[in-house]
């Protein structure tokens, strides 16, 4: 760390400190620097990321991200199972939003396979896919800010949050992982009073957000950290493969449900929200307009979804029989034993499909060589590649905004290490 | 279905003989010689305008030879299209990295290289990046067991 | 015999109990675990300390970034080959007396992953003293570990490194 100057008086700092934000601090003042490590286990990190921080003072020389201490080996499991097997573990990629992955996957086989889903199934998934958006978007929200030194919202975020599980637990049994979406439809029905607890949380959620933004709106502490730090471009987005809200901050309005619709996006109204600074506030606001646009979503799928109707495929040879079905019908107990012991098998081909994640384009490549598992099964993660910014917005920063850099890309390290 | 339908005619006018139309359900694909990877790439964005590069995917495909095949799913911001090239490569081939030309396709890359030992020339900074250093073997492989070489 | 009011008084304030057991006392409702979170078992380790399950009526709400300061490390997720080294090193870092929960399926046996990355069963690389199970566990059945683990510590039994290490004397003497 450079020393203050001689000439400089106590508790005066000269003009020239490291200490002063930006290019002031110039790399002649001192030709030493510092290697330090952040993480794997940091808590600030968001899990087991490490990066390798170059200081010179206080200045960030080069933020080299380390990555694969959560490397799980999803591809190669995935390819050991059934193609309606592998379904569960795209749950836990990316664990905070597992619809979304789930969704991504599951449009993808369908694709390959050419097949018909209800309307009313991919209107569930839709308000499922929006739900695990604020879900995620909330831990986010509750977490940055308390990178930032705020602790009470990271309460209320976290507590508001338990409403939207308390849903998904009583759709799917658990809280989260819950494989919900299969291969030409939904695994199960939706339980009764299902439209009375969505309508509830979507009453309540206006005046959540409204609280939160009265601890955060004008709060000159977390818009001072916010303002002018993690700067992007928008070609440095394009030419980083950047999606996702930081692309939307340098003013894109890139959102797959838009461009390539799929379960029947393009029969909802919402707003692709931008910014264009491209900066760590853009990205807050983009994420926290998103969830308000989610919220739309889910009232307008709510309004669609019937109490009661088809929830998967008729196709037999994909979807599992009803059990009253399969104790009186012999053709039925075949179906149900063929696809539990061998599954079904997927044309010969190959497919890339895309969703719109809450951390930006989740896809997957599949390959079928035509046989019950898929032969290749890749997942395009969204914060793999997004983190792959982190040099290029930490440098010439200080240490302190690396905190806030990491929290502003929103990385998920389940996404990240695959 | 794809917002550039004739990307593929341009490309065979361009680089006549060496694209090979390769159906897809999903979006235009091709197959082009290894060798010409570079030469694609460049042209595909800096005179089509394909500046994302979306994904960058290595297939095992033991026991065929040349083994491997990489898969580069590309974008178009502007046009929003999409479009897929392939090539094959060997198990002792090099294939040009893309990286210096997108650099997004970096961790892809050593992912490729770590997971299944595919080589790109001209990386800068080819090392394992999910696997430690001191690995052996590259477990995307078909032929790497699934539960490694470990004793229980 | 009626008992004078200064005997009272001595009834009401005095409590008697031996050191180890005031302790021990101590020692389990404070349990400081170390912030270990992995993978999605740590989301769930959050919502744990958080108002609608509120860890802190047991004494364990304070997660301590340094394991200098903790006493408990929570296996939240799955352990890689490539974290297996810096878990361990984190465990021994903590001071003693020490223990380990193991939280999920992932940490306790490798759970879907029965692959090559995955360390099948955190128990490879550190005594563990409480397994939970679930993928991921509900914060209810994490609680439940914590108290199993705070009934362990009341009853005066060794932590499991400790156990271990009694066996090996054992068997070294025995042999």
């Amino acid at each position: 760390m450079a020393s203050l100057g001689p000439e400089a008086k106590a508790g005066e700092m000269p003009p020239d400190s490291p200490f002063v934000r930006g290019a002031e601090a110039g790399p002649e003042l001192s030709e030493e620097t510092m290697v330090i490590n952040l993480g794997p286990q940091h808590p600030s990190t968001h899990g087991v990321l490490r990066v390798r921080l170059t200081l010179d003072g206080e200045r960030v020389v080069d933020a080299e991200p380390v990555i694969g201490y959560l490397h799980t080996g999803f591809e190669k499991t995935a390819e050991s199972l059934t193609w309606q097997q592998a379904n569960t573990v795209t749950d836990r990629l990316d664990y905070l939003s597992p619809m979304s992955n789930n969704l991504a996957y599951v449009l993808a086989v369908e694709k390959l396979m050419n097949l018909e889903v209800p309307k009313r199934a991919q209107y569930i998934r839709v308000l499922f896919a929006e739900l695990t958006r604020i879900a995620s978007h909330l831990v986010w929200l509750g977490t940055h800010v308390m990178d930032l030194g705020a602790m009470s919202l990271f309460f209320y975020t976290m507590r508001e949050r338990e409403v939207l599980l308390d849903i998904i637990e009583a759709t799917t049994g658990v809280r989260m992982n819950p494989s919900y979406f299969r291969v030409g439809g939904l695994a199960y029905d939706l339980p009764d009073g299902f439209h009375e607890k969505v309508r509830d949380f979507l009453k309540e959620f206006p005046r959540w957000m409204k609280m939160y933004r009265n601890l955060f709106e004008d709060n000159p502490l977390i818009l001072e950290r916010l303002q002018g730090v993690a700067v992007v471009s928008r070609e440095q987005c394009y030419a980083y493969s950047v999606t996702g809200p930081i692309l939307r901050a340098t003013g894109v309005a890139r959102d797959l449900r838009k461009d390539e619709p799929y379960s029947s996006y393009e029969e909802f109204e919402f707003e692709v929200p931008t910014r264009t600074e491209g900066d760590a506030l853009a990205r807050f606001w983009v994420r926290v307009e998103e969830m308000y646009e989610s919220h739309k979503i889910m009232e307008q799928a709510l309004e669609k979804i019937t109490p009661h109707g088809p929830y998967t495929t008729s196709d037999r040879k994909v979807a599992l029989p009803p059990r009253d079905e399969i104790y009186g019908n012999m053709e039925a107990l075949i179906h149900q034993f063929k696809l539990v012991t061998e599954g079904f098998s997927v044309p010969r081909g190959e497919v890339y499909q895309a969703v719109e994640g809450p951390r930006g384009e989740m896809g997957y490549y599949l390959v079928s060589d035509g046989g019950p598992r898929p032969y290749r099964w890749r997942a395009r993660t969204p914060s793999f590649y997004n983190l792959q910014t982190l040099p290029l917005m930490c440098r010439d920063g200080l240490v302190a905004d690396v905190i806030t850099t990491i929290g502003s890309i929103d990385i998920m390290l389940g996404d990240v290490d695959k | 279905m794809s917002a550039d339908p004739e990307i593929l005619d341009r490309l065979e006018t361009r680089f006549p003989g060496a694209i090979t139309r390769v159906e897809a359900v999903d979006q235009p694909t091709c197959l082009i010689p290894k060798d010409a990877v570079r030469a694609v790439a460049l042209y595909l964005r800096d005179e089509e305008g394909y500046r994302m590069c979306i994904d960058v995917a290595g297939v095992d495909y033991h026991p065929d030879r040349p083994r491997f095949e990489v898969v580069y799913h590309l974008y178009h911001p502007e046009r929003r299209a999409r479009l897929r090239v392939k090539c094959r490569v060997g198990e002792e081939e090099e294939v040009a990295s893309v990286t210096p030309i997108w650099p997004g396709a970096d961790w892809p890359e050593r992912e490729a290289y770590d997971l299944l030992g595919i080589r790109f020339a001209g990386h800068p900074n080819l090392t394992r990046i999910y696997m430690p250093d001191d690995w052996e073997g590259h477990p995307l492989r078909k032929d790497y067991p699934l539960r490694g070489t470990r004793i229980d | 015999m009626a008992l004078s009011d200064e005997q009272k008084e001595m009834e009401r304030s005095i409590l008697l109990t031996s050191v180890e057991k005031m302790a021990r006392w101590a020692q389990k409702s404070s349990l400081w675990p170390a912030t270990f979170g992995l993978a999605c078992c740590a989301i769930e380790m959050m919502s744990v300390t958080n108002s609608r399950y509120d860890l802190a009526r047991f004494g364990s709400e304070v997660f301590r970034a340094s394991p200098r300061q903790a006493d408990l490390m929570i296996v939240a997720g799955r352990v890689t080959q490539k974290m297996a080294p810096v878990l361990r090193t984190i465990w021994e870092q903590m001071p003693e007396p020490k223990w380990v929960i193991s939280m999920g399926a992932c940490a306790s046996s490798g759970g879907v992953f029965d692959n090559y990355a995955i360390i099948q069963g955190v128990d490879h690389i550190v005594p563990v003293d409480v397994y939970v199970p679930g993928c991921p566990p509900n914060p209810e059945a994490l609680m439940y570990g914590i108290l199993k683990l705070q009934e362990k510590i009341a009853q005066g039994l060794p932590p499991k490194y400790k156990e271990l290490e009694a066996r090996m004397v054992r068997e070294a003497q025995g042999a």
